[in-house]
């Protein structure tokens, strides 16, 4: 969208010129993390230590992991609203299915999987051929999967998660050279990261998604297979869903509201991160970012005394105040 | 001619005028299915009970009345995702501020229907002059309104005097009050919609906003002022909500789930999503739908758990029921 021009000029001006362009490329949502992270350092020197930085790594991968996927959908032009009841659904479902016995812990994970394989198909099969928007689509998943899930168990989760279960979320590895401790759940991050940064920047796919979120008619007049690059973006964001889930499960414990926002969390901490809203533009690594300087914007928040609720209104402010300004910058340069 | 003559021909193509929406012969599917269902497996009741009969109306009150704003909205090619919380600000204010004193009820009412004028004067700037898409504009919006909401109130607070119960369980001779309101929002919509050089405005902004603009219509205007009355309406629908809870909580909007459904019914109703289509009697009858099926629910005894997971599995597909046949894209 943007292009630069380099200016033509010689000298000391042009090597200045091309530095202020190449800093000028840089995604914002990198400096303005910095600067977050540096003013909650600077209020909580917990922070300015490793094992804060792990700790706030580990509280926030989960996010990352949902923010991931959110983009997708995002990128694509549709809207995954289904993502914090899945978040619930793998919650509740994990209590129940673990029944206090550490050995059922892969099997319980495999089943949420499937399980989220299951809703994240139905969402890209709903909006690819009954051409239900997302919006309304994954509204009404996300209804039926809390549902589901509050079904389930009655209203009431049983149980408690075995610590094998909770290491992923809350655990770390012990020894690590250079570092001692590592959180599992930063790892975990890394993974999916490593993962679908691939399929998102090196491969087709990711072209093809932006595509699609670009221009819908154009990239299907050339040979995109738009049904199925949907269904695939809204397997992915369910399956990082999941994966996320199984991450705040272990990090936060049981609970029927768990989930709850998490799917606007994940929206607004793509935004940070560059997303536009309604499809075309996206990135893994900016919208890990996003979402790390979303919570780190919480924990400012936090550190300046703002109630817990005002982060809704918060984030409410971040998506309009984004969208307004591609916008309003768009108009202008018609 | 004779005079009698006259008045025949103008009934006749007054009926023809009137178009009964393909929405109510699935009302009438749709009970006459409840029904089935409620003698073989409920208790029958539903058709000899006349309590529950009216009940299917006034469980309709709250939704419809809202609906009749959503509709609005969607025919102008835009929506309305903050009005549950705008319903859930309405009773929690309004119980609040009446604080059980009947002299305090117009003063109330009064600064509730200003915050709602607010909320939608905000939404339709948002949305005219800053550009924002309206999904996402009023998404951002109810998430505002819910920060503020739970930092200011956290549980059941306030209630309202019994007077004002009136307007949810009183009744003038036979009709429910509440739905004699429903009734006469939905005219109102009707005749704005019908009759009004807003209503026709409002339909070719939704058709196409820039063709509107050409021909000299105000279309930003337009939409400013369908936001407010939709949010007027989800204050309206709060104040109902309210009466005959007696007390507002934060989450009364969203638990009665009236944004999703305030849009499954329009779409229900045969308002297109796309704009520049549609009417309020439709959305009565998706209403009405919801109203039908929420009655038949609750005779049948299904688990309110369950009762989520049919709803959103029913209201996607009512939904998709519309979608399915355009030709573009959804995304």
């Amino acid at each position: 969208m943007s292009t630069t021009t380099y200016p033509k000029s010689s000298g000391a001006a042009s090597l200045a010129g091309s530095l202020w362009n190449s800093l000028k490329a840089i995604p914002p949502v990198y400096p303005i993390f910095l600067v977050i992270f540096l003013a909650v350092g600077f209020l909580n020197p917990n922070y300015q230590t490793l094992p804060g930085i792990f700790s706030f790594l580990r509280r926030v991968a989960p996010l990352a992991i949902l923010t991931i996927g959110e983009m997708m959908v995002l990128a694509s032009g549709g809207f995954d609203l289904s993502i914090g009841s899945m978040v619930t659904m793998v919650i509740i479902g994990s209590s129940m299915t673990l029944h206090n016995d550490p050995n059922r812990a892969l099997g319980s994970i495999v089943l949420m999987y499937g399980i989220g394989a299951l809703v994240g198909l139905t969402n890209g099969f709903v909006v690819s051929f009954l051409r239900v928007p997302s919006l309304i689509a994954t509204l009404g998943m996300a209804l039926l999967v809390k549902g589901a899930a509050l079904y389930w168990c009655g209203g009431a989760p049983k149980g408690y998660f075995t610590d094998n279960w909770r290491f992923f979320g809350k655990g770390y590895f012990e020894n690590v050279p250079l570092v001692g401790q590592f959180p599992a759940s930063f790892l975990i991050l890394i993974l999916v990261a490593v993962i679908t940064f691939y399929i998102f920047h090196r491969a087709n796919f990711g072209k093809q998604v932006l595509a699609i979120g670009d221009n819908v008619r154009a990239a299907q007049l050339s040979g995109v297979k738009v049904h199925r690059l949907r269904i695939l973006v809204f397997l992915i964001s369910a399956l990082c869903a999941v994966t996320g889930g199984i991450l705040i499960g272990g990090y936060g414990g049981i609970g029927t509201n768990v989930g709850e926002g998490f799917e606007m969390q994940a929206i607004a901490a793509a935004v940070v991160g560059g997303t536009l809203l309604l499809g075309g533009k996206g990135s893994v690594p900016e919208v890990i970012f996003g979402a790390f300087t979303l919570e780190a914007l919480f924990a400012l928040l936090n550190l300046l005394g703002l109630p817990k609720p005002y982060r809704d209104a918060v984030q409410g402010l971040i998506i309009i105040g984004a969208v307004a300004y591609v916008s309003l910058r768009t108009r202008r340069r018609r | 001619m004779s005079p009698s003559m006259v008045s025949t021909s103008k009934s006749k193509s007054f009926l023809k005028s009137i178009h009964i929406p393909p929405v109510f012969y699935f009302v009438i599917s749709i009970f006459a299915i409840g029904m089935i269902l409620d003698q073989g497996i409920g208790s029958g009741d539903i058709l000899t009970n006349p309590v529950i009969l009216t009940n299917i109306f006034v469980r309709s009150v709250a939704l419809g009345i809202v609906a009749v704003g959503q509709t609005f909205v969607i025919i102008g090619g835009s929506i309305d995702l903050s009005v549950a919380y705008t319903i859930s600000i309405t009773s929690v204010m309004s119980s609040f501020l009446m604080a059980g004193d009947p002299s305090k009820v117009p003063g109330a009412i009064a600064i509730v229907l200003l915050i709602g004028t607010l909320i939608g004067l905000a939404n339709g700037l948002i949305i005219t002059k800053l550009g924002v898409n309206a999904f996402i504009a009023t998404l951002g919006m109810g998430l505002i309104l819910r920060g503020i909401l739970y930092a200011a109130f956290a549980n059941f607070i306030g209630s309202v005097p019994r007077s004002f119960e009136a307007l949810g369980y009183g009744s003038i001779g036979p009709a429910p009050i509440s739905i004699i309101v429903l009734l006469l929002v939905v005219v109102v919509g009707w005749l704005l919609l019908t009759r009004t050089k807003f209503g026709a405005h409002l339909y070719g902004t939704g058709g196409n906003n820039e063709v509107a603009r050409l021909s000299g219509v105000r279309t930003d205007r337009v939409l400013i002022a369908a936001h407010i009355f939709c949010a007027v309406t989800a204050v309206l629908t709060g104040l109902f909500v309210v009466s005959r809870l007696r007390s507002g909580a934060p989450w009364v909007g969203t638990d009665g789930l009236y944004d999703l459904e305030s849009i499954a019914t329009t779409v229900i109703g045969g308002t297109a999503l796309s704009g520049g289509v549609g009417g309020v009697w439709g959305t009565l009858g998706g209403v009405l739908i919801f109203g039908i099926i929420d009655t038949v629910f609750n005779q049948l005894g299904i688990d309110p758990y369950l009762k989520n997971v049919l709803k959103g599995a029913i209201i996607v597909l009512a939904v998709a029921s519309y979608t399915i046949r355009s030709k573009q894209e959804a995304a």
